[in-house]
């Protein structure tokens, strides 16, 4: 299963599916990396929604994939983020201190967009 | 997906026992389903179900990542007074040298997770881990229902 990656006017979306194998975690940094050079996208945006399980190997690459995306050029934003995978998140000490979120995937287009002053 | 080898069914209540091997690239997610599905069998709230299935993926990793191979076995345990489930987790990998510093966090000899053991140790109510270089690791972790 790979992940799909969608073009919202500058903004990449990553919608991340429900159950992701490690090995497609691991493609992730690639993929997106390679859409980032190619455009000149402003905004990255990654989409949390379907997921009921981010552990420690899944919420360090999404800290990764932010502070890659900002070596890009990009702001990232996380959304869809639910009331467990919150709690799961803190307990596991593993909170995105400089990753901006949001709580839906609208608010986030919507953050993205105010921010976008380039 | 993994195939458990045998879900049996005791008296008492389920068990799940998986097979893990690094080959199978769906193991962790098959793990953690199983265990998120038993732990909604017996009664425990989202919260709980997502405690227990995070947990579930980080132990499965550290086998996945640094023995190769191993066995996850998840127990419903209905007992009078408390209920529950008891994974354990059983590898004749390498072992870990530093136990201490593995259950604090930020210790890793791999590819730089670390924070597995000691976050799965704060998710569950009861955790031990076992190890011994050259030998294996066995974890056992309980979280009970309240």
């Amino acid at each position: 299963m790979s992940v799909p990656l969608v073009e919202i006017g500058r903004t990449l979306v990553i919608s991340l599916p429900g159950e992701l194998p490690d090995a497609d975690v691991a493609l992730l940094e690639t993929s997106v990396l390679e859409r980032l050079k190619g455009r000149r996208f402003t905004g990255v945006l990654i989409d949390l929604t379907a997921v009921d399980v981010v552990d420690s190997y899944l919420g360090r690459t999404i800290r990764d994939l932010a502070a890659l995306s900002a070596l890009m050029g990009a702001r990232t934003v996380v959304t869809g983020i639910s009331p467990a995978v919150a709690i799961t998140l803190v307990e596991l000490g593993l909170d995105l201190p400089r990753v901006r979120t949001e709580l839906n995937l609208e608010r986030g287009l919507a953050w993205l967009s105010r921010t976008d002053r380039t | 997906m993994a195939q458990p080898n045998g879900p049996d069914l005791t008296p008492g209540g389920h068990v799940v026992q998986l097979r893990i091997t690094a080959a199978d690239d769906v193991i962790i997610v098959s793990a953690r389903g199983a265990a998120r599905e038993l732990a909604r069998e017996l009664g425990f709230g989202v919260v709980d179900q997502t405690r227990i299935a995070t947990a579930v993926s980080e132990i499965v990793r550290n086998i996945v990542q640094y023995a190769g191979a191993g066995t996850v076995t998840i127990e419903v345990r209905d007992e009078p007074g408390r209920k529950g489930l008891v994974v354990v987790a059983e590898d004749e990998g390498p072992g870990i040298a530093d136990v201490e510093r593995a259950l604090a966090g930020g210790y890793t000899t791999g590819q730089g997770f670390g924070r597995g053991i000691a976050g799965a140790r704060a998710l569950m109510d009861e955790f031990e881990l076992w190890s011994e270089v050259g030998r294996g690791t066995r974890v056992r972790m309980c979280k009970w229902l309240t």
